[in-house]
């Protein structure tokens, strides 16, 4: 088996657009949500989102690059720009055969579907423009990443709603892992803040009009985010022989289906792929000292996670530290498991643990060290990441520091 | 002519998978078989039937506004929210 870890990182969100200021916000506690800036949005009931604010997709990309990206494909490119420049690797002869994309993406080009359904139902429009459709299709932006980065080996996009990046980074892993491939950008991206992909959302009411407050008492539920986080996985072997500089090492992954409910999370379903990874990562459940929780701020998520964490623990539950960085950058549902690994990293690479903000009392049914309001220093040797999407399909990443 | 509470437990009934003539008004959605899924849809029926605005979250059922104790409860928070917003 090979050892795989991270030689790049890259990302977008509503806390920054690169990894030092998304990490400078995360220490800090900031917010990234407040009201939305879209068309139409005085006909929505809920009216914030962690938006990508001061973005100009012209600042970034052509007339015909913007005819072909839609803006999840867009954050892909941004992000993987950085995280790539930050590897260092040149994808040519060799490493490029055996070098791919596995991204994640719930909705795919959700803001190509909205403009186009306007033009077609409401303006009466009978003709489109002819990109439609590959600038919607959910593998776009892993295609494009193939494209921009001479990237010829295994690429395909996985979408499992709000798992969609840890199935998809879980995948990156075993490839590497068993030597299928050398490296790999993964992660994944989501922009739906546009009037359909939030109104989809309202309906199933479990919005929060205020703000998401993850584990605490009296929350009022999630809050949708938008952007994209993106990795270069990398063989230890390639990446030491070539002296990389190591973010973190990723030493285990998990998946689970809860085989219930179609949106009702499962305690038993959550625990069995959290200790999974962990047997998976071949390190004492005792080591693991901080967990970024999938922590959306639904009633429903969050005291099943807290329950499920208890579960997989046992006693050592009380020691570690559980935080939800939702709070700041919102849920960025296919995307969100991406940018919150960077949190991950943080705790293992820089000794800083992120925050719960936006807490403000405890609920006993999530009587876990939450890291409330104020980031924390300490030492971290093996981190996880939740992930549990709809439909009951769970995945868990572990990290070891470098 | 229909009353709102003929509506609103038509709706309910519909939801429930049962006749009209079965739902009780002293009846909970519990005892209807109806889960927090079948809620959220009977109370967007609701909302398309009357045409009005449900304050509800199904995130803290019980801290809404919109009582949903019983069938009685809804039938009488449902004819205040048409008399409210008529």
């Amino acid at each position: 088996m090979k050892r795989v870890v991270i030689t790049g990182a890259g990302t977008i969100n509503a806390l920054g657009h690169n990894v030092p200021d998304t990490l400078a916000a995360m220490r800090e506690g900031r917010c990234g949500i407040g009201p939305l800036d879209i068309r139409d949005v005085d006909r929505l009931a809920v009216k914030i989102g962690g938006q990508v604010r001061d973005y100009d997709e012209a600042t970034h990309f052509n007339r015909q690059q913007t005819a072909l990206y839609d803006r999840f494909t867009q954050f892909t490119l941004i992000a993987a720009e950085e995280a790539v420049a930050q590897s260092g690797l040149k994808f040519t002869g060799e490493l490029s055969a055996t070098s791919g994309v596995v991204l994640g993406t719930a909705g795919g080009g959700v803001n190509t579907w909205d403009e186009n359904y306007r033009n077609v139902y409401e303006a009466g429009k009978n003709r489109v423009h002819p990109f439609v459709v590959p600038k919607l299709m959910n593998n776009a932006a892993a295609s494009h990443l193939s494209m921009e980065y001479n990237l010829k080996g295994p690429s395909f996009s996985v979408a499992t709603a709000c798992a969609s990046s840890n199935h998809a980074m879980g995948q990156a892993f075993w490839m590497i892992r068993s030597g299928m491939a050398r490296a790999m950008l993964t992660g994944g991206s989501e922009a739906m803040l546009c009037f359909g992909g939030v109104k989809a959302w309202e309906g199933l009411r479990v919005m929060s009009k205020e703000a998401c407050r993850p584990f605490s008492l009296g929350r009022s539920g999630m809050v949708q985010g938008e952007g994209a986080g993106v990795f270069v996985f990398e063989e230890r072997g390639h990446a030491v022989k070539r002296g990389a500089d190591i973010l973190a090492e990723v030493v285990g992954f998990a998946m689970s289906s809860d085989a219930s409910d179609i949106v009702m999370p499962s305690k038993q379903g959550a625990a069995r792929a959290i200790s999974a990874a962990v047997a998976d990562a071949r390190v004492a459940p005792e080591s693991v000292g901080y967990i970024n929780a999938h922590g959306t701020g639904t009633a429903a998520n969050d005291k099943t996670e807290c329950a499920a964490v208890a579960d997989a623990f046992g006693a050592h539950a009380d020691d570690l530290m559980i935080s939800s960085t939702k709070s700041m950058h919102g849920h960025l549902i296919g995307g969100t498991g991406a940018v919150e690994l960077l949190a991950c990293i943080m705790a293992l690479r820089d000794g800083v643990v992120a925050p719960t903000i936006g807490y403000e009392e405890p609920d006993p049914e999530c009587a876990l060290d939450v890291v409330p309001n104020v980031a924390r220093e300490a030492k971290v040797d093996v981190a996880l990441s939740n992930a549990f999407a709809f439909g009951g399909l769970n995945a868990v990443l572990a990290l070891r520091a470098a | 002519m229909e009353t709102v509470r003929d509506r609103v437990i038509a709706i309910i009934a519909e939801q429930a998978v049962l006749e009209p003539s079965d739902v009780e008004l002293t009846h909970s959605l519990e005892d209807l078989g109806i889960d927090s899924l079948g809620l959220v849809e009977s109370i967007f029926a609701i909302e398309e039937a009357f045409d009005i605005s449900v304050p509800f979250n199904a995130n803290d059922p019980a801290a809404s506004a919109f009582d949903i104790s019983s069938v009685a409860a809804i039938v009488k928070a449902v004819e205040g929210l048409v008399k409210e917003q008529s």
